[in-house]
């Protein structure tokens, strides 16, 4: 056995061990967006349940609304869910829910169980919507002022911590900014 | 005063543990027998201390005494006796202090049942134990003290997590961490092997058994975790690759790993480094797996507690734990050569192809499991890895592994020709496609995947079959034969088996799942499948700690009742709480499961998800079916036999430890030959 294959067991670990002391810095839910402060993207797109109205995302100007980008198929929504649910109920602002490269079926059987808090849901099955916005992964949030401006966007799952800290303040800034 | 008693219990310990890992290594170097005889007291003074340690904190819990703050965070005085005691472990300080506990007492274990090893040998595996210990032990008292006081003292807890509120959940950490814990000693083992440069056969013959109990235990703590998330969670998805549970699975892919390449190792002298590698990467995925939960560093449903202080703490142990070993391994392994020699048709070949595709599937599973971490950490966003990733991947090495399950384990050590049961080999996988072929006629729709994925299923176990039937071929007295194969023979060919059972229902569950979500007002119907279910009753019924809305379904078939089911959905009184408790009609050919969803129409309805799941119950009796024959492979006689022969050959070596300082090698020198002897006597043994 070669000195190159007997180092390279220690060689892979300490490449993850290295990567692992980097995730310890990172925040999950910190990223920068080139889309903030920026027009949101503008779309159509069919909506959930199949057959209902096309949703036209101009149809939103004048009014403060949270974009969520979603899909059953993904582990963090689920622990995101009862967040979403509780902003709903704190701040009546229209919460689009953006269901990602996802089946209609499995989507409307998740909602079911856990509780829609949306009052859109968007079918972007092919994932296009998402590309326009620039979506990296799932879950990821969006907030879009009354001239339709993309105020903030939270990457990752939205905790306790991340929803009392940060989306509600953007979404109460963004509220009195449109008030006054 | 009781909490104050385990703590100094647990600092005693850490001194103790610093001992038994500093005085009898220093001591197998310099040849003091005197240091190296102090392993075995030290291991035993640990064992007690940690356990005093965990009895002050289990009293606790037990007697409500809420100025210890982790019990004040984890219980209160509605919880019943049961989730009282394994709520010892149901948030992070205690978990780390069971991990502590059952370490130590795998330590203990060890000090008692190897009395008969080497003494040098012995003396380095218990000192490496206590290495970890420290570890651990330090990782307790400096970050995650379960002993730390509360004042003002609440007049009552915050209360467990309702879902670990639950009898499965109970026992599931504790035979986790048994499985976890457990590859600490192939691993002590694998590095003592390291140091002196010598693995002998009487070593490997050691390892066997430890690292075959260490895998059952991880065999049930993974399927009691699947089985809990099935009827629990109320999704009726019984895994889903979070990364929670492939940290749980990669030791026990690379146990399983372990445990076959220990067998090629022992008998033939065989893949040492390749043995000792594996040993050390088992653990290291276990320590690992400690990170990934208790650090946050990975979002999962699981998450309990996202620490970074603590994870930061786990990554430097981990970094001197699986860096010095895998350090020792570059320089080290080459002293560990093979000793024989095999051919491509052989036993040895199949048992290699066995370890090549478990690690590389472990490997998928790590890359998966790590990859948004890697992509976030260089910068290229976030994202989640899906289960579509890890069945794509998955799933197609697993396919040769059935393949070849069955035949690798009749053939000989060495060198073996197929000729003459090649014939019969055709012949049985022919059979097993048109048996196959049968069987999906009996069930609801012919599907070609079932045809295909049952064909494999009756192969493997149509080979093993086979494998014990050629094993007493030629035998006369067959009873007498059978009567007298080791039960490590039988341990083997029942996991296999198991194996077998297992894919049945993987397969028909994933192919013929029936799932439907639909809106129920009383008394309404609904058909799933044959089976049609009636909302009869619903009402509000309290529990020991939670109020809970309680629904009941008629199930009939073609007009014939079948049962009823009832479902749940709960409101835990401190925290408020909801949890599905999903109602199961089990059976083994079918599980009808019903979860209650939200209510609609202000509760004069609700939203019901019925799904019918074939054959999913045959998972676990699979799993069952692999953790019994882990076991009965750890007890055969010829372990307890061999710790008599090598407890005489110890005692003549501890006088050449004595007069000699190269006492190691001598100790190594001696037992080599009688271990090979037993390994070459017979070829067909497993």
């Amino acid at each position: 056995m070669s000195l190159f294959l007997k180092l390279l067991p220690l060689a892979l670990f300490l490449t993850v061990a290295g990567f692992l002391a980097k995730g310890l810095t990172l925040d999950p839910s910190e990223l920068p967006s080139p889309l903030v402060d920026k027009p949101a993207p503008q779309f159509t797109v069919a909506t959930l349940p199949e057959g209902g109205p096309v949703f036209d995302s101009s149809s939103m100007a004048g009014q403060v609304w949270v974009l969520n980008v979603w899909a059953s198929w993904c582990g963090p929504c689920i622990a995101e869910h009862p967040y979403l649910i509780e902003l709903a109920e704190q701040r009546s602002v229209p919460l689009v829910g953006l269901n990602y490269k996802d089946q209609p079926a499995d989507a409307q059987q998740w909602l079911a169980r856990l509780g829609n808090p949306f009052t859109h849901l968007l079918d972007d099955r092919a994932g296009d919507v998402g590309l326009d916005w620039g979506v990296y992964g799932v879950p990821e949030t969006f907030v879009i002022d009354s001239r339709g401006q993309v105020r903030f966007k939270h990457v990752g799952p939205i905790d306790e911590k991340s929803l009392r800290g940060k989306l509600i303040p953007a979404i109460d800034e963004v509220l009195q900014g449109a008030a006054s | 005063m009781i909490p104050e008693l385990g703590q100094f219990a647990l600092i005693l310990a850490l001194c103790t543990a610093f001992v038994l890992a500093v005085v009898p290594m220093v001591g197998s170097f310099t040849g003091h027998t005197g240091w190296m005889d102090m392993a075995r007291p030290a291991a035993a003074a640990q064992a007690f201390l940690v356990s005093l340690s965990y009895a002050c904190l289990t009293w606790a819990f037990i007697s409500h005494d809420f100025s210890v703050l982790y019990v004040a965070n984890t219980s209160n005085t509605s919880l019943p006796l049961i989730y009282r005691i394994s709520g010892v472990w149901g948030g992070h300080e205690g978990s780390i202090l069971f991990w502590c506990f059952i370490s130590a007492l795998w330590t203990g274990a060890v000090a008692i049942f190897s009395r008969a090893l080497p003494p040098v040998l012995l003396a380095r595996v218990l000192s490496i134990l206590g290495f970890v210990s420290i570890g651990f032990l330090l990782f307790v008292l400096l970050t995650s003290n379960p002993f730390e006081r509360l004042f003002p003292v609440p007049v009552d807890g915050a209360s467990l997590n309702p879902l670990l509120q639950d009898p499965g959940m109970a026992i599931h950490p504790p035979m986790l961490y048994l499985g976890y814990v457990g590859f600490s000693v192939a691993f002590a083992f694998a590095i003592a092997a390291l140091i002196s440069g010598k693995l002998d056969a009487a070593t490997l013959r050691w390892m066997r058994p430890w690292t075959n109990i260490a895998w059952m235990f991880l065999t049930i703590g993974i399927s009691l975790g699947s089985w809990w998330a099935y009827y629990e969670l109320g999704w009726g998805g019984w895994w889903f690759w979070d990364p929670v549970e492939n940290a749980s699975f990669m030791p026990w892919l690379i146990g399983t790993a372990l445990i076959h390449s220990l067998a090629a190792s022992e008998k033939r002298g065989v893949f040492k480094a390749w043995t000792v590698l594996l040993a050390v990467l088992a653990f290291s995925l276990s320590l690992l797996g400690t990170f990934l939960v208790r650090s946050g560093v990975l979002t999962s449903v699981h998450s309990f507690a996202a620490d970074p202080a603590r994870g930061l703490y786990i990554l430097l142990f981990l970094g001197i734990v699986i860096g010095g070993s895998l350090l020792l391994f570059a320089i080290r392994s080459n002293k560990l050569k093979s000793t024989a020699s095999y051919e491509l048709v052989s036993r040895e070949s199949a048992l290699l192809l066995n370890n090549i595709l478990l690690v590389v599937a472990c490997s998928a599973v790590l890359l998966g499991t790590l990859y948004p971490l890697f992509v976030d950490a260089l910068g290229f966003g976030k994202l989640s890895v899906g289960e579509q990733y890890f069945n794509a991947v998955f799933v197609p090495l697993m396919l040769p592994i059935l393949l070849i399950v069955g035949v690798g384990a009749m053939l000989n050590w060495k060198r073996d020709k197929l000729k003459g049961r090649s014939t019969t080999l055709v012949v049985l996988g022919v059979a097993s496609i048109v048996l196959a072929a049968f069987l999906t006629s009996l069930l609801t729709h012919y599907r070609i995947s079932a045809v295909a994925s049952l064909s494999m299923a009756v192969w493997v176990s149509a080979s093993t079959a086979y494998g014990i039937f050629y094993r007493f071929r030629n035998k006369r007295k067959r009873l007498s034969a059978v009567m007298h194969t080791p039960a490590a023979f039988w341990g083997m060919s029942t996991a296999h088996i198991g194996l077998a059972v297992f894919t049945v229902g993987v397969a028909l569950t994933s192919i013929y799942n029936e799932e439907q979500t639909v809106r129920m007002a009383l008394n309404d119907n609904h058909t799933v499948g044959d089976y049609d279910f009636e909302f009869t009753s619903l009402e509000q019924v309290r529990g020991a700690n939670y109020s809970a809305a309680e629904g009941r379904f008629q199930v009939s078939r073609n007009g014939d009742a079948v049962s009823e089911i009832v479902a749940q959905k709960r409101v835990y009184d401190v925290r408020n709480d909801t949890m599905t408790e999903a109602g199961i009609d089990a059976g083994l050919t079918r599980d009808l499961f019903i979860a209650l969803g939200e209510p609609l129409d202000g509760g004069n309805a609700w939203s019901v998800r019925i799904q019918s799941k074939p054959f999913i119950r045959w998972i676990w009796l699979g799993t069952i079916l692999m953790a019994f024959g882990g076991f009965l492979a750890a007890i055969d006689g010829r372990y307890r036999r061999v710790r008599a022969t090598a407890g005489s050959a110890s005692a003549k070596s501890t006088a050449a430890v004595g007069s000699a300082v190269t006492g190691s090698a001598a100790v190594a020198q001696r037992s080599a030959p009688a271990a090979g002897a037993t390994g070459s006597s017979s070829n067909i043994t497993f």
